[in-house]
């Protein structure tokens, strides 16, 4: 039996199509895919995250456990409110998880992880927690809104009291704050300004129906797809796993190896990839040809060799196929991807291919 | 709920078949079949000349989504791919039944009675029981 969010029965009132995702029941489209993408682009939309895992750590040794768990170095948050984010890597240096974590006290983290991986990365966290003595706490209590587009910021200040409202658009980038009941942040998935809404289950439904009056369309997981991978961010399961590295995956940069003596699960078996240099790297490929790009279809990258598309679609803002794929790290400038059983012309471009609106290519 | 013209046929993997009077038939996709899909962003079409089996895959449709392949109703040669698709795959998703045709064929001799095609009552029974 699929899990559901809070707003669960209001997606099916507003005739969404229901999917699963990571073992969550999950609304994929409302009326047009292509639609909902555009929305987010030009106006502002808004999706269903609370199937995330949000996770509260506290203790006095809370950022000593955090410097020890994540690849990214939690030091470098100097003001509450402040995010980060990391990746989170086993012994062997494999993405266990890509998160976001929030900096609110001296002793007291939120993190955010992804829906299909939470009950093991909860596991895995409280393991190494204990020695730690940090305490943490699932939040099932809270729904999850992200909205996103150029006008969500403004739309979504709406739903709070004034006070409250004028305080969430002083937010910084990636600084997230508790205003009330609800903890706004200005992160997001998409490319786009917004804010992504932390609130009591209880609040979800009113607050969505909302943000509809206002004129934010509702948008479904895949929108959310097409959008992410436009701005050229990673999508755990599909563009990294247990399996590869970050540095094999576009992550490298997220990966704080200074200072050297901060022993961070996964660090001993990364240095000799940093020494020597990652086999292979995640890049952007934009289709030349009609057709588009899928998950696992083989790119020939002669002479380097050969690698694998780790997501693809096609673009609604660049009306052509993009994705991100893993190939060897002296592939040049062109490979051919094999799609459906042809061989098609593809660029390999740096991601993102999207911002703000904006073709980036 | 999905639209079936009363007077075409249909077939399981969600073709329709038109009979054009010439002898010859047009072939699309169905409205449960477009609906389902999502919005489609390539379509690929057989070229005129091609012969194919009855079941053959011989047209690609793409949404965002996903790639799904359109098999021929009918075995025959194909006569035409509609050359607006390429351009306009979304034309497939506004009017699956008119302007959004794939393909025309020449029936081979017997292929027709050979088909099994569903008349459009019978279709609705496949769909009512895919509880779409």
């Amino acid at each position: 039996m699929a899990r559901q969010t809070p707003l669960f029965k209001l997606h099916q009132e507003l005739g969404a199509r229901m999917v699963d995702f990571g073992g969550w029941d999950m609304p994929v489209q409302y009326s047009s895919q292509i639609g909902e993408h555009h929305a987010v682009r030009r106006a502002a939309g808004v999706f269903d995250v609370s199937h995330m895992g949000v996770l509260d750590l506290r203790g006095t040794r809370v950022r000593g456990f955090l410097q020890r768990l994540l690849a990214n170095d939690v030091a470098k948050l100097k003001l509450p409110g402040k995010a980060l984010y990391s990746c989170m890597l086993n012994e062997q240096g494999g993405v266990l998880d890509d998160l976001i974590v929030y900096y609110l006290t001296d002793s007291w983290y939120r993190m955010v992880v992804n829906a299909g991986t939470r009950d093991k990365d909860l596991a895995w966290i409280r393991e190494q927690a204990r020695t730690f003595a940090v305490e943490v706490t699932e939040r099932t209590d809270l729904a999850m809104l992200a909205v996103q587009g150029p006008e969500a910021r403004g739309k979504a200040a709406q739903l709070l009291p004034a006070a409250e409202g004028a305080a969430a658009l002083t937010l910084d980038s990636f600084v997230g704050r508790e205003l009330g009941r609800w903890f706004v942040a200005r992160t997001g998935y998409t490319g786009e300004e917004g804010f992504e809404i932390m609130m009591p289950a209880a609040d979800a439904v009113a607050a969505w129906r909302s943000l509809n009056s206002l004129g934010v369309a509702s948008c479904g997981l895949g929108a959310r797809d097409t959008l992410r991978l436009e701005a050229g961010m990673n999508l755990y399961g599909n563009d990294m796993d247990e399996r590869t590295h970050p540095f094999e995956s576009g992550l490298g940069w997220t990966v704080a190896l200074a200072p050297s003596e901060r022993d961070f699960l996964g660090r001993a078996a990364l240095e000799p990839v940093v020494r020597a240099g990652s086999q292979r790297k995640l890049v952007g490929l934009l289709l030349e040809e009609r057709g588009v790009l899928r998950a696992h279809q083989k790119v020939r990258a002669a002479p380097a060799g050969e690698g694998e598309i780790t997501s693809g679609t096609y673009s609604p803002t660049l009306e052509r196929s993009i994705a991100l794929a893993r190939v060897p790290a002296t592939t040049a400038a062109r490979v051919q991807v094999e799609v459906r059983g042809k061989l098609l012309n593809a660029r390999v471009v740096k991601p993102p291919f999207v911002r703000a609106g904006q073709s980036l290519i | 709920m999905s639209n079936v013209p009363a007077d075409l046929k249909y077939t399981k993997s969600h073709e329709w078949v038109r009979a054009l009077g010439d002898g010859s038939v047009e072939i699309g996709i169905t409205d449960h079949a477009q609906h389902a899909l999502g919005d489609l962003v390539f379509v690929e079409v057989p070229d005129a000349g091609r012969t194919v089996k009855a079941g053959e895959p011989c047209a690609v449709v793409e949404s965002v989504k996903a790639a799904s392949d359109v098999y021929a109703p009918i075995a025959g040669e194909i006569t035409a791919g509609n050359p607006k698709l390429a351009a306009e795959p979304e034309v497939v998703n506004a009017d699956p039944y008119g302007q959004g045709w794939l393909m025309r064929l020449k029936p081979a001799t017997g292929a027709i009675a050979a088909a099994g095609l569903l008349s459009a009552a019978d279709y609705q029974k496949v769909l009512d029981s895919e509880g779409g």
